[in-house]
């Protein structure tokens, strides 16, 4: 029996945590770092780390050296649980991500109840229609995007009907619920409704059912990856129509992957380093150089999502962790104020954001920016 | 973990005196961890609960394997559908937890004889090949029947249950009623395994063909095995549900049945304490490499692979194996 | 009608990509009675390898390619039979198998973490022209996955049964103490079996990444449809894993095209399913003896 009791005591010393120095700032980052959302986590990842070194370089916050530390979900509610609570417990100032939305909406109750800011990078409409005051996001939501999108459709393109490719985890299958009642309300038929899996093998199947529906313009809302691969079987089968996307379609690395199976796809972006903002193509050049990869926009929002907390503290002019949450809510942050923010965002009471985005095209393997579209509440 | 515990494993052959370390090593290690986590934070006692949660699932597992020797890779797929069951009932239809705990059970209990039935018609490692379709099956109908499951998108805001009036709320209630619900559970396994229907089981393994010969009705016994272990998993997900206070599909896929049966092996199968060996192994070793960074998963991994070729029969076998040597060596061996 | 063709001949290409990854499965079985889990991982590896080779060291591609095979063959190979199956085997087959599963996770957070968390494409050896067969298109890519998949089937067919080195370890197989007793070197013929099986995991990664990309977390999906593929061929043939493979590809396709995408991934399960309960051991495979 006393091993029993080693074993309760090596227990509970591995479980207890270690005693904090109080001289940095401390957010923790959690983050999806393996499993599904490994690509998107890891480009938040590098976002935040690289936010955390430019602002330790020109003297922290307040004076305050920043600290970030990373705790991976495995893209899992259950241990996106167990990292929140052990954020918390370690006395986190404000806590970073997750991505999915299954992990933020298993923990989004946590950081609320210890009233702490939680800035995920989900564009997932539901969670910032609960009530909670603690969470913020750090892109605009599908429910701001997708209309965008419809207009579009409808009055630039000029598509009557279309058809939807989505991928099926809440990312996709978000998105889809989301623009399926704005096409109805633009008047745009719906010919095919295609479901794809995360990691499907082939999409040549996909292609070929998506070709058969005929519809004057294909919407694609995929993962990168799978865009890219879906573009290249698109092309194969010899689909001709438009392809119409939201940010992920024309992201960096779908143009990487894709080739020239990418050329000419058009669409909405929410967050680009190839936009023609100066701080944000900077960004995305600083990235390069630093990671050896280009930013797709989870890195962006990581990066922004550092910024966001030093605002608010310097806002507030002290370290008060609920008091981030308040001064975030309803904020307008300036690019002009704080060029680290990157954008002018204006972050509304139930923590969802507005801000300009933009309507590109993918012309020769680059994307080219042709429309700068306003705040939807300028 | 005692060595004479570990050692309780059913090949033993004076059963009683060593049963009885095996009932005392699990009312005690429940009094330990009733008190375990004071002082420890709410992440700690998370862990903890996370753990036995994990447990009672493996448990049920090595009922199945450990036992009865048949592998399921549907024990995640069955938490599922305790925790859909649980959370349904529970948040839609305001069901209290204590009756939606039984029918998760009694549900998972259904569906596992349904499910062995044609699949032990077959033998052998069928009824794996079975429960490996089961189990992506599952997980297919709850992330796509959204009007039921909330799809892809979840289940909020599960409450956690009251014992006699007093709330759970907290993490530390919660954490302590999950300590005696496992002890209830694994009281009742051991229990199950001292008992004739036990000795069958483990007849079953051992030989089935002698097994049959001595008039045990094999397929209707490692049926029930695998429905009882089967139930476990649904009583685990039960647990889960309100423990995370969130589902969604992702917990319950294939990858994580296979975790599962790797908790089984590594700790021990067909060892009483395996379970919680094996479970310690899975959830507490990985958080607990976090400090390691990046690197976590790897080390884990690694540790995982040595153990097991170092030692096949997991850390229980390894316990056991060291407790033979030391009594060969002092001399102790009658 | 020309619509149902085209989905059968996308099927039967993706399906000659499981097949590819299958084959693997039956070997390792025929050899250990034990099931790879990291067989995926074993096919998603070789094309990351050889990345990393030529980001690393600069090399061009054929040198990459040459050095992440053998490195690929070397541990994967060799290694992995030495220190994991060797140790393992006489314990039975289930700690064996349990151990493969870490085994993935390791060359899957390896991969992750050692060369990108992104996918990256991977140059194609064949062109990626399209060609016009029985009015329906099809990459080039396709039709070589299609090509090799019989090929390294077939040729794996005349190895074991045609030549005195395949007999022998056809023999190791089926009952090494026998076999032992024969006079054949049974550890050599078993070495043997895991140097092919990397091998054909480097022909299907050579193939199969220009289409999938190079990233950690392929090897989960082929592994996956590769290991319901070889149990619907049968196990213990080597060829149930060409029918099984391009039987769930046609599946899967057909699936998506005419039943439901949501639900595309059910219809090889239920079919998976169904000939179990039919024909156990699988589509092409034989009945083993019961082991007591």
């Amino acid at each position: 029996m006393k091993s029993l009791w080693v074993m309760a005591a090596a227990l509970s010393a591995a479980l207890s945590l270690p005693a904090q120095a109080q001289d940095k700032v401390k957010l923790i980052d959690v983050i999806e770092l393996s499993g599904a959302g490994a690509a998107a986590g890891t480009n938040w990842k590098n976002g935040a780390d690289m936010a955390a070194a430019d602002i330790n370089a020109k003297g922290g916050i307040l004076g305050k050296q920043v600290e970030i530390v990373h705790y991976d979900t495995q893209t899992n509610p259950g241990n996106t649980r167990a990292a929140v609570q052990r954020a918390i417990d370690e006395n986190a100032y404000a806590i970073l991500g997750p991505i999915f939305s299954g992990p933020i909406g298993a923990s989004m109750q946590i950081s609320q109840r210890a009233e702490i800011a939680q800035i995920v990078g989900g564009e997932a409409a539901g969670f910032t229609r609960q009530g909670n005051p603690y969470i913020f996001r750090t892109s605009i939501s599908q429910a701001a995007a997708m209309p965008k999108i419809a207009k579009y459709l409808k009055d630039t393109v000029k598509a009557g009907s279309i058809a939807v490719v989505w991928v099926n985890n809440d990312f996709g299958k978000g998105g889809r619920d989301t623009i399926l009642p704005e096409l109805e309300k633009a008047g745009i038929k719906v010919t095919a409704d295609v479901s794809t899996e995360q990691g499907q093998a082939d999409f040549t199947a996909d292609a070929i059912k998506v070709k058969n529906a005929n519809a004057d313009a294909v919407f694609v809302y995929l993962n990168e990856e799978e865009s890219a691969r879906f573009l290249r079987a698109a092309k194969q089968q010899g689909i001709t129509k438009p392809m119409i996307g939201e940010t992920t379609l024309l992201g960096a690395k779908v143009l990487e992957l894709a080739g020239d199976a990418a050329n000419g796809v058009k669409g909405h972006v929410g967050l680009s380093t190839d936009a023609p903002v100066p701080a944000l193509q900077d960004f995305g050049k600083r990235y390069r150089e630093k990671y050896g990869f280009s930013s797709d926009h989870n890195g962006v929002k990581g990066y922004m999502a550092v910024f966001m907390v030093k605002w608010a503290t310097e806002k507030q002019k002290k370290f008060d962790k609920k008091g981030v949450a308040d001064t975030l809510r309803g904020a307008t942050i300036k690019a002009s104020e704080e060029p680290g923010i990157l954008m002018d965002t204006v972050i509304e009471q139930n923590g969802d954001l507005d801000r300009e985005s933009f309507l590109a095209e993918v012309v020769n393997g680059k994307q080219v920016i042709n429309t700068t579209l306003p705040r939807i509440k300028p | 973990m005692s060595a004479p515990a570990a050692q309780n494993s059913i090949a033993s052959r004076r059963p009683a005196r060593r049963i009885d370390a095996a009932l005392i090593g699990l009312l005690l290690g429940a009094a330990i961890l009733w008190f375990a986590p004071v002082g420890m934070g709410r992440y700690g006692t998370y862990v903890l609960s996370l753990w036995l949660v994990m447990s009672i699932g493996v448990m049920g597992l090595n009922l199945t394997l450990g036992y009865a020797g048949q592998s399921s890779l549907a024990q995640a797929a069955f938490m599922g559908l305790g925790a859909y069951a649980t959370a349904i009932l529970t948040t839609k239809y305001g069901v209290s937890w204590y009756a939606a705990f039984a029918l998760s059970g009694l549900l998972t209990f259904a569906v596992g004889l349904l499910l062995g039935f044609p699949a032990l018609r077959v033998r052998t490692h069928y009824l794996a090949f079975v429960t490996l379709a089961f189990s992506t099956l599952i997980w297919l109908l709850i992330r796509n029947e959204q009007w039921l499951t909330g799809g892809v998108y979840g289940i909020s805001n599960i409450n956690r249950p009251d014992f006699l009036g007093i709330k759970l709320f907290g993490a530390l209630e919660f954490h302590r009623f999950v300590v005696v619900v496992t002890l209830v559970l694994s009281l009742k396994l051991w229990w199950l395994v001292r008992s004739p229907w036990g000795r069958a089981f483990t007849a079953l393994r051992e030989n089935p063909v002698r097994a049959a010969s001595l008039g045990v009705d094999t397929r209707a016994y490692t049926l029930l095995a695998f429905a009882i272990g089967s139930a476990y998993g649904g009583f685990a997900g039960s647990l889960y549900a309100p423990l995370v206070e969130f589902i969604d599909p992702s917990p319950f896929s294939l990858s994580q049945s296979l975790f599962l049966l790797l908790m089984v092996v590594a700790g021990g199968s067909g060892y009483l304490f395996g379970p919680f060996v094996g479970a310690l192994l899975g959830v507490v070793l990985p958080e607990w490499l976090r400090f390691a960074g990046s690197l976590y998963l790897i080390i884990f991994a690694t540790i995982v692979l040595a153990l097991l070729v170092i030692c096949p029969q997991g850390v229980c076998g390894l316990i056991e194996r060291g407790w033979h040597a030391l009594r060969r060596k002092t001399g102790g061996a009658r | 009608m020309a619509e149902f063709i085209a989905y059968l001949i996308a099927g039967i290409a993706t399906g000659a990509i499981y097949a590819l990854a299958a084959i693997g499965f039956t070997l390792v079985w025929q050899t250990s009675q034990t099931i790879n889990f990291a067989q995926g991982e074993f096919v998603m590896l070789p094309a990351v390898l050889i990345l990393l080779a030529v980001k690393l060291f600069g090399l061009p591609l054929w040198a990459g390619g040459l050095l992440g095979i053998a490195v690929f063959l070397l541990i994967f190979g060799a290694g992995f039979k030495l220190v994991v199956v060797d140790p393992m085997i006489k314990h039975g087959v289930l700690p064996l198998a349990i151990a493969t599963m870490a085994l993935s996770t390791i060359m899957k957070e390896g991969a992750k973490d050692g060369f990108s968390a992104e996918a990256q494409s991977f140059p194609s050896l064949v062109p990626t022209d399209m060609v016009n067969l029985l009015g329906v298109s099809i990459s080039l890519q396709h039709l070589a996955i299609i090509v090799v998949a019989f090929a390294a089937i077939g040729l794996l067919q005349w190895f074991v049964g045609g030549t005195r080195l395949g007999r022998q370890m056809q023999a190791t197989a089926q009952n090494p103490t026998v076999a032992r007793i024969l006079g054949i070197p049974v550890e050599r013929m078993v070495l043997l079996t895991f140097l092919l099986n990397a091998a054909l995991a480097v022909v299907a990664s050579l193939l199969i990444s220009p289409i999938y990309l190079a990233k950690f977390s392929n090897g989960e999906t082929i592994g996956l449809f590769a290991f319901i593929a070889a149990i619907v061929g049968g196990f213990n043939q080597v060829r149930g894993a060409l029918v099984g493979g391009i039987l769930i590809g046609v599946a899967d396709s057909l699936a998506a095209a005419y039943i439901s995408t949501q639900y595309r991934l059910a219809v090889p399960l239920v079919l998976l399913v169904a000939i179990i309960l039919i024909k156990p051991e699988g589509l092409m495979g034989r009945k083993e003896e019961r082991r007591i």
